[in-house]
């Protein structure tokens, strides 16, 4: 049996996405900004995939730009903003748990002379509200929160952060890192009061090498690609027609079965907590029940290295990911669980299982059962 | 221009009656590396010396580069091969030679010839002459240094004429194939790879062994070895690397032996197990990236317990060197980047915080009879288990 739940590193594409994508690459390959009528059905399918990405926000199409991903679509979204607003202030908050897409940049422009405030979450890996009231300043031009944290799971009170920004700098534009969230919980922009919202594709069962991000109409934001003026100049080069279409139907794949998807997901996430529970000496980091995002669970296991998990379970064909999956190939600590306050010992002994909307509660079952195998026998053999 | 590489070799030179052998490797040496480059060539050996002729269009940088890597090779020199059609025909070619590889004649040059077939009319003096004469005359610019010369014009008359003026160092040493095979114990680390070069430089072919232990280490761990070996086979030729599944051993002695012994005894049963691979393929001796006091493992009493094991001669080609020294060569061969990516290696997981560095071999001897009862089925497995990879420098 195998078991992919890695699924916060990446997906499978989906069925739709892919042949949508195969009619682009082999028949419909037209550049959409060429004046014939081959260039006229590519520029359809964006137009297409605008519409029902904007759909699955209640936002407009012209609020959709598509990007090569997640990291540039959070580097449009801070570089861009911050460039366009930097005559209003100097000052930018963020937060200690942010993916490293959102984090370099933040410490780029620290380097470019910007002040920027690292929020601090509490022990479940939550943003703490009075300490973003204490940071919020007259100038402050831009807090960026992400909506669901990659390595745990924990859902950030967005709403409720916008709100009090809102109120305290008006100044500022918010963004919000929405890349573990979207396709798996409802996000609307503006209902939330925000401004920016980043989306990868293939997160969500959508090709790699697209993304999306969210502008509010007239935001003020600057790019950060310069050529040939695509997209109204937010974003050149020609576009990727076959991935922004398979980004497009995956999206609205997702959005269609999401209330399905995420039940199952979490019926799949509490019966593995109830379970990998019984195993001495697991527990689950952060929040549990509906408090957390439906797929993403982290857990740590005492004196056994999380390396030595991961790959045990490969061995059975269980696939999961160490911490982070974009920090587990150089040994670097995860700064979420760090944040967190989790015990060291603990911090190289931590392990994330993602799950999909594909995925069975036998696979789970099987999963358990490895690792009531692996665990207790593992834990014989540590560094002493 | 040039359409041919004469190749210069040293202490082959002097093997007498075996001279043809080790000529024979060296060709198939530099055959073996120009496979990885674009074009066609061929490898030619006439009368003590090699050429190397291009039969196709080729990028002159990578095949100086790939000929750099052949032991055997002190010299590389791009050469223009002219018939002999009279002397007048040759003052043509050198001036045509002259004017295309220095188009810059604000130099100093000498003349060099050397005639190698006895019946050409002129002897080496007068064509000295005669050509340096006729070179100063049509390019003015130019004057005469015969003691330290910008360019020292080599003119060779055999049956055809040589004429080049650049050598390109080669790595010296000897073929690769000519001092037998030796046993490469190959970690992914910094330094067994830059042990395999330094031994293979003398002219020794190669095989490997490496342990991996997984769960513990990663498939990525193994694929960093395979594209060691890879870099070193580019200087050692084709390279059988075993893969050998160590992971139930190292637990065995985890649970048998004291653990401050662990990587001792550990290291005994990697040399058991690669000198069986080494007798297996005709290896006469192991290699090793050891050197005196690195690590707890390497003391001159830990290299003495190690060894004890050994029945063949163990080559420690890096005994006396510094980890900088050993980085040095790292960087020029190019494996450096490979070496220090971040992956685990089977040696350190279970290291103890203390291990022995002044083992008994007694007590070490000892120890393992803890092991008598699974160990020999353990290590029959572990054989015969292993995966053998072949590894050329070919993509």
């Amino acid at each position: 049996m195998e078991a992919y739940l890695d699924n916060s590193a990446t997906t499978k594409c989906s069925e739709r996405a892919k042949n949508l994508m195969v009619q682009i690459l082999t028949e419909d390959y037209g550049n959409p900004s060429s004046l014939h009528n081959m260039g006229a059905k590519a520029e359809e399918y964006i137009k297409d995939a605008k519409k029902k990405i904007a759909k699955t926000l209640k936002a407009e199409e012209k609020e959709i730009v598509f990007t090569s991903g997640g990291t540039e679509s959070n580097n449009l979204a801070i570089l861009g903003s911050v460039e366009a607003n930097k005559r209003a202030g100097n000052h930018i908050i963020t937060t200690a748990i942010e993916h490293a897409s959102v984090e370099q940049p933040m410490k780029h422009l620290e380097e470019m002379g910007y002040e920027v405030t690292y929020l601090p979450v509490d022990e479940y890996g939550i943003l703490r509200m009075d300490a973003l009231e204490a940071a919020l300043r007259e100038d402050t031009i831009l807090v960026s929160i992400m909506h669901v944290n990659n390595e745990m799971g924990a859902i950030q009170p967005i709403e409720e952060a916008a709100k009090l920004i809102h109120a305290k700098s008006p100044k500022a534009l918010i963004h919000v890192d929405a890349i573990q969230s979207y396709g798996k919980m409802l996000i609307h922009p503006k209902k939330l009061g925000i401004d920016l919202l980043s989306v990868s594709g293939h997160k969500i069962h959508g090709p790699k090498g697209v993304g999306f991000l969210y502008i509010k109409d007239k935001t003020k934001i600057k790019p950060i690609v310069y050529g040939g003026g695509q997209q109204k100049g937010m974003r050149s080069g020609t576009e990727n027609v076959p991935a922004i279409a398979g980004l497009g139907e995956a999206a609205a794949e997702m959005y269609e079965k999401l209330t399905k998807n995420t039940e199952h997901l979490y019926a799949l996430k509490e019966h593995f907590i109830a379970e990998v529970t019984q195993i001495e000496g697991v527990t689950v980091n952060g929040k549990i029940g509906k408090d957390v995002a439906p797929h993403i669970v982290s857990i740590s296991v005492e004196d056994v290295r999380s390396e030595v998990l991961l790959h045990s379970l490969e061995e059975k064909g269980v696939y999961i990911s160490a911490g982070s999956a974009c920090s587990s190939n150089k040994p670097a600590v995860s700064r979420t669980l760090t944040a967190i306050g989790l015990k060291k010992n603990l911090l190289e002994s931590t392990v994330r299982f993602s799950f999909c909307a594909e995925n069975t509660m036998e696979e789970i079952d099987y999963t358990i059962a490895c690792m009531k195998e692996i665990i207790p026998f593992r834990r014989k053999f540590t560094r002493k | 221009m040039y359409k041919s590489f004469l190749i210069k070799y040293g202490e082959i030179a002097i093997k007498g009656k075996n001279r043809y052998l080790f000529e024979d490797a060296l060709v198939s040496q530099i055959n073996y590396s120009l496979k990885s480059v674009d074009g066609e060539f061929k490898v030619r050996k006439v009368q003590g010396r090699i050429y190397v002729d291009t039969l196709s269009e080729y990028d002159y940088d990578e095949v100086i580069e790939a000929l750099s890597h052949v032991f055997g090779i002190v010299g590389i020199c791009p050469v223009v091969l002219v018939e002999d059609e009279g002397f007048e025909k040759l003052v043509e070619d050198v001036l045509t030679y002259m004017d295309s590889v220095y188009p810059d004649k604000n130099i100093t040059f000498k003349v060099n010839a050397r005639r190698a077939r006895k019946n050409y009319p002129m002897d080496s003096m007068e064509i000295n002459a005669k050509l340096g004469e006729r070179i100063l005359e049509t390019f003015p610019e130019i004057r005469v240094d015969v003691h330290k010369p910008d360019v020292l014009l080599c003119v060779e008359i055999r049956e055809k004429i040589n004429i080049y003026s650049t050598e390109i160092p080669g790595p010296g040493g000897m073929p690769v194939g000519t001092n037998g095979k030796g046993m490469l114990l190959l970690s992914g680390g910094i330094d067994s790879p830059v042990a395999g070069y330094m031994i293979a430089k003398r002219g020794v072919a190669i095989d490997a062994t490496y342990f991996h232990a997984p769960p513990y280490t990663s498939e990525r761990a193994k694929q960093k070895v395979v594209d060691l070996a890879k870099i070193v086979s580019k200087y050692a030729g084709p390279i059988n690397l075993h893969v050998v599944n160590f992971t139930d051993i190292q637990l065995y002695i985890y649970e048998q032996c004291p653990h401050e012994e662990l990587t001792i005894i550990m290291r005994r049963y990697m040399m058991k197990i690669a000198e069986h691979f080494a007798k297996e393929n005709n290896c006469l001796g192991l290699i090793t990236g050891e050197s005196i006091g690195q690590v707890a493992s390497q003391t001159m009493q830990s290299l003495a317990a190690t060894n004890a094991v050994c029945t063949l001669p163990v080559y420690r080609p890096l005994i006396g060197f510094d980890k900088n020294e050993i980085i040095e060569i790292s960087e020029k061969i190019d494996a450096y980047e490979t070496s220090i990516q971040p992956f685990e290696d089977c040696c350190t997981i279970f290291v103890a915080k203390h291990p022995v560095t002044k083992p008994n071999l007694k007590v070490i001897e000892k120890s393992e009879t803890k092991l008598s009862e699974k160990i020999d089925e353990l290590m029959k497995t572990a054989i015969e288990t292993t995966e053998v990879i072949r590894v050329t420098a070919e993509e």
